[in-house]
């Protein structure tokens, strides 16, 4: 097959051509906007994930040109790849709609609900799911399962009862690191993210599993209960670093660096990984080259009293030049508000 | 007497070792189909014969076997099913204890017709007898020269192993066994891709019920055409039903397809009628995991016509007032049994069975079982009744395996039939708890179609 | 079958080694991963469970990290991954069972021994859990015990009396 051959493909009546043996999905955020499905366990940057949470079930309702039957049972979005001609409906199907609702709930119904002592708050992808497709309130009236929390690592805190084992972080183990020593124990409802016996996650890329982590059950022990991050300013920046890209995010309060994470785009996946000593032992402003603010989505919690040209970080306020080479997003900003 | 195909020897004394199965005629298949039919002839014959895949799903195995990729120097892998857990369910272990070599012989004959020469065995765990049981069976053709290499001077090699599984129903779906086979928790692979191109080892594989491959061995000594003329319309040959429950002769029974069900529960020939004299109250006809009929819906069609063993009459009806064949294991439930009571053991059975890899089914099977066990325990509400067919629904085509529907269907059917047993539940719980609802009320809810 | 605490060391026999060997054999090269459900009853069926020095050695045998064993012995019910019992007895509690008194016969081990399910009497002889569908629906109730997996059908309180007396005495007569 000749390599510029494109598959055309429309997704809720939108048209796009991609390559064979793109997903649904991909294809899907080609397009971008809302008919995007969401991804709870899907990353781009893993392979083998995806198919696991339901939370991107389509409906194809035309297989391919050749063959236009309709597929007998909603498919995951992230897994199916498409056919040429493929029609896919998706917020336009009141099924999926309907199904995936019974999916978030689903995913809630053992989820403790904990968000206002949860670090992930405000960027957890659960939170926003519930927001965008859930019901107001639950049918599920038992009591809810429950797992004590375990340091996986100095640095890295495991909040089992919080995890909707999207086996991401496992993943990121057994494809990021040399040796994978935490997996998925137990089956059902009881199982669970773990190491089984007393053990720590320790490699230089293992901070990652904290960045991957859709909700608030692997969380930065050195950001614990430090601040919301509503509060806190992202910002860009960059360092020489031997191990990795060094392009991370430093989030800002006041003049202090809260924490390092990886750069996120708008699917919430880091656009590289990267080390421990970036993500755990760089927290001073010295450490770092700044870039400029980090641009966030309008719609996301955490551009709330966020960037505007009269109160920018005060780490970008002392840099006049980063201001000015900054200036298009500043602009953007200011449209926005 | 209705035909045999599979058990026609199953009394014969030492029926279990490889002279005396020789003796009755024996490996006969494997001679034919070795030295006088290409492997395609055996696929063609397999076609022929309308045989469908006897672990539940009712799949052409001669079509399964035609899908089958065939990449240059790439190894293909038969392997066969034997997990089976399904509630109701207990042919396999049967035909493996009693005529062990039935198994290994269309082993043999399957694994020529897909140029396997390497097949496994996967027996559940805790069939341990019959796993000694095969292992021995298998030295025994190996010593007879119908296993290892160079089979009968033909130049054909085949090596035959069995695997233990380790305890978990979901292994029976064939991507999860082949996961389990390779050392891994038994977690149903997201398809595509299938077995057929990418299986065992990431090369193509068949994955076969023991029932299935067993039937080849008659298919191919009388022909597929000889074979199809057993059974009627799609439902072709014999079928090895496990008739368990509240029945006078309980057991493993070979029917010829077709056969009315009033004549399976009631004749001397099969289950001799309902136990202690009872009247029957309800059945689930394919394993606990196919819809649960009222008696009067599995004796009779919405139409009035009388139901046969068959795929396609179970089925009459579609899910409102049919049922599937499945693995063919027949449940009988007299009048005393609680229908809510049953329903909460089958669906605690899917909860305990399920991965937990997707959302739905993970949480799903426990929200259900726990507001079953509400009710039967006289706390439910009626409109916890109405919750188990939304939850049963929400499960019901979105999860990666067919074990979501397994456990959705049996809520769903339950409480389509016997809802008026569920309410009685919900208003009489202190009353539900010493005694049954009993036979009386129930009525099938629909209006027969002309 | 060899007793062994928690955290003892475990040393495999060159006969159990030699199982080993005859398993991996099976797979094609490369593969023997595929080997670590059969080896994983082997070591059961001499030391009665799966003790993490015991799932260790299997994971260093067989070339693969300690989790990816700890991960499959956690998803499959057979392991034991506390000591059962010497004998325990494996009750099927699934629907077909339960039409024909499985509940009545569970109910009945319980008083019998004296202990709930998944606990182990004070002697270490007895230890009785409910499994699910053990593929016997036709014979129910019905019971197993491991490592041999031997099968009893039909149960009645009488025959399951009569089987606990037959195994206290070979208990007593091997000492």
């Amino acid at each position: 097959m000749a390599e510029d051959v494109k598959f055309k493909v429309s997704i809720d009546g939108i048209p796009v051509e991609v390559p064979p043996g793109t997903t649904i999905l991909n294809a899907a955020r080609q397009i971008g906007g809302d008919i995007v499905p969401p991804a709870m366990c899907y990353y781009s940057k893993l392979e083998g994930s995806g198919g696991k949470c339901r939370t991107c079930l389509v409906k194809v309702s035309k297989g391919s040109e050749k063959d236009p039957r309709p597929m007998p049972k909603l498919v995951a979005s992230c897994r199916t790849t498409v056919m040429d001609g493929m029609e896919v409906q998706n917020i336009t199907s009141p099924e999926v709609l309907e199904a995936r609702k019974g999916v978030v709930e689903m995913l809630l119904i053992n989820h403790p609900l904990d968000c206002p002592i949860c670090d992930q708050a405000g960027e957890c992808h659960l939170q926003d799911l519930s927001y965008q497709h859930g019901l107001a309130s639950t049918r599920y009236e038992f009591e809810r399962r429950t797992f004590d929390k375990i340091d996986i690592g100095d640095k890295v805190q495991l909040h089992m009862t919080r995890c909707i084992l999207c086996y991401r972080c496992v993943f990121v183990a057994d494809q990021l690191t040399p040796k994978r020593v935490h997996g998925v124990l137990g089956r059902g409802d009881a199982a669970e993210i773990s190491t089984y016996i007393k053990n720590a996650i320790d490699n230089e890329f293992s901070g990652n599993v904290i960045d991957v982590c859709p909700v608030g059950a692997l969380t930065d022990k050195t950001f614990r209960f430090k601040n919301r991050v509503w509060f806190t300013k992202p910002v860009e920046a960059h360092r020489d670093c031997p191990t990795c890209s060094g392009k991370v995010t430093l989030w800002y309060k006041g003049e202090e660096v809260l924490r390092v994470t990886a750069r996120k785009d708008e699917y919430g996946e880091v656009e590289e990984f990267i080390c421990n000593t970036c993500r755990f032992d760089k927290k001073a402003t010295s450490d770092w080259v700044i870039e400029g603010p980090r641009n966030v989505k309008p719609t996301s919690v955490i551009s709330l009293n966020h960037y505007d040209e009269l109160n920018p970080p005060p780490v970008v306020k002392k840099n006049l030049l980063l201001q000015e080479t900054n200036k298009e997003q500043f602009e953007r900003a200011k449209e926005l508000l | 007497m209705a035909r045999k195909l599979l058990l026609t020897h199953i009394n014969v004394p030492g029926i279990r070792t490889f002279d005396v199965y020789r003796q009755k005629g024996g490996y006969r298949a494997v001679e034919k189909a070795l030295k006088t039919l290409s492997p395609d002839d055996v696929v063609e014959e397999v076609k022929k014969s309308g045989l469908r895949g006897r672990g539940g799903a009712g799949f052409p195995t001669g079509m399964k076997w035609s899908f089958l990729a065939k990449p240059e120097g790439v190894p293909r892998y038969l392997v066969c099913n034997a997990d089976e857990s399904e509630p109701g369910t207990f042919k396999d272990r049967y035909l493996m204890t009693h005529i062990p070599h039935a198994l290994i012989e269309g082993m043999i004959v399957a694994s020529y017709a897909l140029g396997a020469n390497t097949s496994y065995i996967y027996v559940r765990g805790e069939m341990m007898p019959q796993v000694r049981i095969l292992e021995r069976a298998i030295a025994e053709a190996k010593q007879a020269g119908f296993l290892g290499k160079n089979i009968l001077a033909t130049g054909y090699d085949l090596e035959l192993y069995v695997q233990p599984g380790g305890g978990a129903y979901i292994c029976g779906e064939e991507t999860a066994l082949l996961e389990s086979l390779e050392g891994k928790r038994g977690n149903p692979r997201i398809k595509p891709p299938f077995p057929a191109v990418s299986g065992l080892y990431n090369c193509p594989t068949v994955v076969n019920n023991v029932e299935s491959i067993a039937a080849t061995v008659p298919i191919i000594n009388d022909g597929g055409e000889e074979y199809a003329k057993i059974g009627i319309e799609r439902s072709t040959g014999t079928k090895l039903i496990s008739a368990g429950g509240n029945l006078n002769k309980p057991g493993v029974y070979e029917i010829e397809l077709g056969l009315p069900v009033e004549e399976f529960i009631y004749s001397e020939e099969y289950c001799g009628g309902v136990a202690n004299g009872k009247r029957l109250k309800a059945v689930v006809a394919g394993g606990s995991s196919v819809p649960i009929l009222p008696a009067n819906l599995i004796l009779k069609t919405l139409k009035g016509e009388s139901r046969l063993m068959t795929y396609e009459s179970l089925a009459d009806g579609g899910f409102q007032s049919g049922t599937m064949l499945g693995s063919g294991g027949f449940i009988a439930f007299d009048e005393d049994q609680c229908i809510v009571r049953n329903t909460w053991n089958f669906t605690r059975f899917y909860h305990h069975e399920s991965c937990g890899q997707c959302s739905p089914c993970r949480e799903g099977t426990g929200w259900m079982e726990k507001v079953l066990h509400k009710i039967e325990h006289g706390h439910g509400t009626f409109s916890d009744i109405d919750l188990l067919v939304d939850v049963a629904k929400k499960i019901e085509g979105n999860t990666i395996c067919p074990l979501g529907d397994a456990a959705a269907w049996p809520v769903a059917s339950a409480i389509r039939h016997f809802r008026d047993e569920f309410e009685w539940h919900v208003t009489n719980g202190q009353e539900a708890q010493t005694r049954n609802y009993g036979l009386a009320h129930y009525a099938d809810p629909l209006e027969p179609v002309m | 079958m060899l007793s062994v605490k928690h955290n003892d060391p475990v040393e495999f026999t060159d006969e159990l080694l030699g199982k080993f060997a005859e398993i991996v054999a099976r797979y094609p090269e490369g593969r023997q991963k595929s080997a670590l459900l059969p080896i994983l009853h082997e070591v059961q069926a001499v030391y009665g469970w799966l003790s993490v020095p015991a799932m260790d050695r299997v994971a260093a045998y067989l070339g693969i990290e300690p989790i990816e064993v700890y991960e499959v012995a956690t998803f499959y019910t057979m392991f034991f991954l506390r000591p059962p019992g010497k004998y325990a007895l494996e009750v099927c509690r699934t629907g077909p069972c339960c039409l024909v008194g499985a509940e009545r016969i569970m109910k009945h081990i319980e008083t019998r021994l004296g202990v709930k399910e998944g606990e182990v009497t004070p002697d270490g002889l007895f230890s009785w859990r409910g499994v699910e569908c053990l593929a016997a629906c036709g014979y129910g109730p019905v019971l197993q015990i491991g490592p041999e997996y031997t099968f009893y059908e039909n149960l009645t309180e009488e025959s399951v009396d009569k089987l606990i007396d037959e195994l206290k005495e070979k208990a007593a007569a091997i000492g």
